[in-house]
């Protein structure tokens, strides 16, 4: 099947012989590159209705990446709601399936990101949007005026990560109580738990055990 | 008219009298209310009440029993799923999405599974068999769903016969999961690379033999309802929510079939080989409570259709195997029966102590490291018994996810409520959440 190919040896070890796997708490950055035409299946069809419907793409749009089939474009945060639009109106993205965040904090400059996957019913097509701001600045606009199923989907993300939706109606927590303080999502947010002792042996909640790169 | 009411104590509040009422006698109430001169009244519905589906909590604003705005409040249920799948493997994954929508477990099981398969790239590995299985288990699981979305449904507009028969046809089908998984719910059972275990013999035979049972009972069943001219009027022209109404809102599942649209992951968007099975998608063009109803009822037939085809097919491919090829991600042992019950295989166990020392290191590696999955981000979505359930996932290129985020149909759709139910009488909002049929687990996370 060869899909770990680009670990080293067995199990991904590297440098040494040690075989133990013992990688500390370090994590690996993470960067999916941006992708050049063609893109294959029906992405080139979307990126050039888009280009067509919406004059300022090249402006807007600051990288397109295909991976794994799935085609996500990276828009500027200034120009969301106008990209938003025309993927409704013009391309027949109908249904937004919800926002979610992710935390790079190893992205200077660009670590939170938002990601949104549309679905188009007239168009059986489904693509994504990715928007990434600072860390000190995670302000979005928000696209409930668009799709208003989003409300809650932005809800939860600033309850999550922090993430300020600008314009949502009432961004407020909303799995977590209202007094909480910080964001759970967020890779600088432990997640918690206490070790366990049992017959002498103990075992350390899991955000302290050992992880393997 | 201030004596002390042990039922419906009241107290003063900025917001103005606060009555807390915990059922019994209800008389000063009402007469404290009448005396009122406003005529809003502000009702706190849940988070502990027998007809919000679980922990939803409904605050209603009513103007006498009209709803003028009603909101829904979440998170009673929060268990951190989402954070904590960062800190484990994902093999230990599955265990963890199994218990978000607590109807629904193989579904949760296998939309993480397709989309860690799709990150590793062996999504068209996959042995038939495995992929047999999954469609088999995914529609006996969509049958207890619904019927326990039918039987609370009627039991929350007061019909109690109903639930006693939908619950016995979900003991059927969860019978059939505790002989092939060991469980009843949250079991695991389907793992990124296949399933957990192959089929237990005489499987196949129960699974037959329920599908004529529950054949014949459906149809009895739906007379209860249908037949029930008290359960027409309740959700007849209730709940009304079209089309546009669904897409903006994002609502997918029973509630959008309601409107006439035909969608249907399992038809527009494959997964699992859905292609090579014979089924109708089924829809109502009443945009109701009924219509919502009625395409539940109706997908039982096509599930039980399904998993008949999946019967077959599993008796063409008796000793396929059931899990990937690749070693390095297929987990190394499987369960087998002893005399103490179910646990690890003893020749799997006979041969890393006593004879092959590298199959120990790779047993050992495997279960604790897990293996390792290359960097990306995808979304895969799925049919669940609630509508579209999406799979956000996102790899360091470690043995554990970077991020795992979960569309949860319930959660979504839940938002719908104040659409369906404003305008409305206050009794027919219980009529409109049962539609929807949130699951409070997937809900929260």
């Amino acid at each position: 099947m060869g899909t770990n190919k680009q670990a080293d040896g067995m199990f991904g070890a590297k440098g040494t012989g040690d075989t133990s796997g013992y990688g500390g708490l370090v994590r690996q950055a993470v960067n999916f590159g941006s992708s050049e035409r063609p893109y294959g299946s029906y992405f080139d069809e979307v990126a050039d209705d888009l280009e067509r419907a919406y004059p300022e793409f090249s402006e807007a749009i600051e990288r397109v990446v295909v991976d794994r089939g799935e085609l996500t474009l990276h828009v500027k945060r200034e120009k969301l709601v106008e990209v938003a639009f025309i993927l409704r109106d013009k391309l027949k993205f109908e249904m937004c399936m919800g926002v979610n965040g992710v935390h790079y904090p190893e992205q200077t400059g660009r670590e939170m990101h938002a990601v949104y996957p549309l679905l188009s019913l007239t168009k059986n097509q489904r693509i994504r949007l990715e928007v990434s701001v600072p860390d000190g600045d995670a302000h979005i606009p928000s696209v409930v005026e668009v799709w208003a199923g989003n409300n809650w989907h932005e809800r939860e993300t600033f309850d999550m990560f922090g993430i300020i939706f600008d314009g949502h109606p009432g961004l407020t927590r909303i799995l977590m109580p209202d007094d909480w303080e910080g964001h759970p999502q967020r890779k600088d947010y432990s997640l918690g738990g206490i070790a366990v002792e049992y017959k002498g042996a103990t075992t350390p909640p899991p955000s302290e055990r050992r992880s393997y790169k | 008219m201030t004596t002390f009411d042990p039922y419906a104590p009241s107290r003063e509040t900025t917001e103005g009298k606060v009555f807390s009422v915990t059922g019994g006698d209800w008389d000063a109430l009402v007469q404290d209310i009448g005396a009122t001169k406003e005529e809003r009244v502000v009702v706190n519905m849940g988070p502990q009440h027998p007809s919000t589906h679980g922990v939803l909590r409904l605050v209603l604003e009513l103007e006498g029993e009209t709803i003028t705005e009603a909101r829904a409040g979440i998170g009673y249920l929060h268990t951190g799923i989402e954070k904590n799948m960062e800190y484990r493997s994902w093999t230990q994954g599955t265990t963890f999405v199994t218990r978000m929508d607590y109807l629904g477990p193989l579904h949760n099981e296998t939309a993480y599974c397709l989309a860690v398969e799709k990150l590793l790239g062996i999504t068209n590995d996959i042995p038939e068999r495995a992929s047999v299985i999954r469609v088999m288990m995914m529609e006996l699981n969509r049958i207890s769903s619904h019927m326990v979305a039918l039987g609370t449904g009627a039991l929350e507009l007061g019909a109690i016969s109903p639930m006693f028969f939908a619950f016995r046809e979900r003991e059927t089908v969860l019978e059939i999961f505790e002989m092939i998984t060991g469980l009843r719910m949250n079991m695991a059972y389907i793992r990124p690379g296949g399933v957990q275990q192959d089929l237990p013999d005489g499987a196949l035979t129960k699974i037959r033999d329920s599908v004529k049972l529950m054949r014949k009972n459906f149809k009895e069943n739906a007379t209860l309802l249908i037949g029930n001219s008290i359960w027409m009027k309740r959700t007849q022209g209730i709940g009304y929510l079209d089309l546009a109404g669904c897409t903006t809102l994002g609502v997918t599942g029973p509630v959008l079939r309601s409107t006439g649209l035909p969608w249907d992951l399992r038809k527009l968007q494959p997964y699992c080989g859905y292609e090579n099975y014979n089924f109708d998608v089924v829809t109502a063009d009443t945009c109701d409570v009924y219509g919502r109803f009625l395409i539940r009822m109706n997908e039982l037939e096509q599930s039980l259709r399904i998993i008949e085809q999946c019967v077959d097919k599993l008796e063409k491919l008796e000793g396929a195997p059931v899990m990937v090829a690749d070693k390095k991600i297929a987990w190394p042992a499987q369960l087998a029966l002893g005399g103490d019950g179910l646990g690890n295989s003893l020749d799997h166990i006979r041969q890393i102590m006593g004879t092959s020392m590298e199959s120990l290191i790779h047993h050992f590696k495997l279960v604790t490291e897990g293996f390792h999955v290359p960097a990306g981000q995808v979304y895969v979505a799925i049919e669940s018994p609630r509508g579209e359930l999406g799979a956000s996932i996102v790899s360091d290129g470690g043995t554990k996810p970077y991020r795992v985020h979960f569309r949860e149909p319930s959660f979504n759709n839940l938002q719908a409520t104040a659409a369906m139910s404003e305008g409305g009488m206050v009794a027919d909002i219980i009529g409109a959440v049962a539609s929807i049929d949130p699951v409070m687990g997937g809900v929260d996370r």
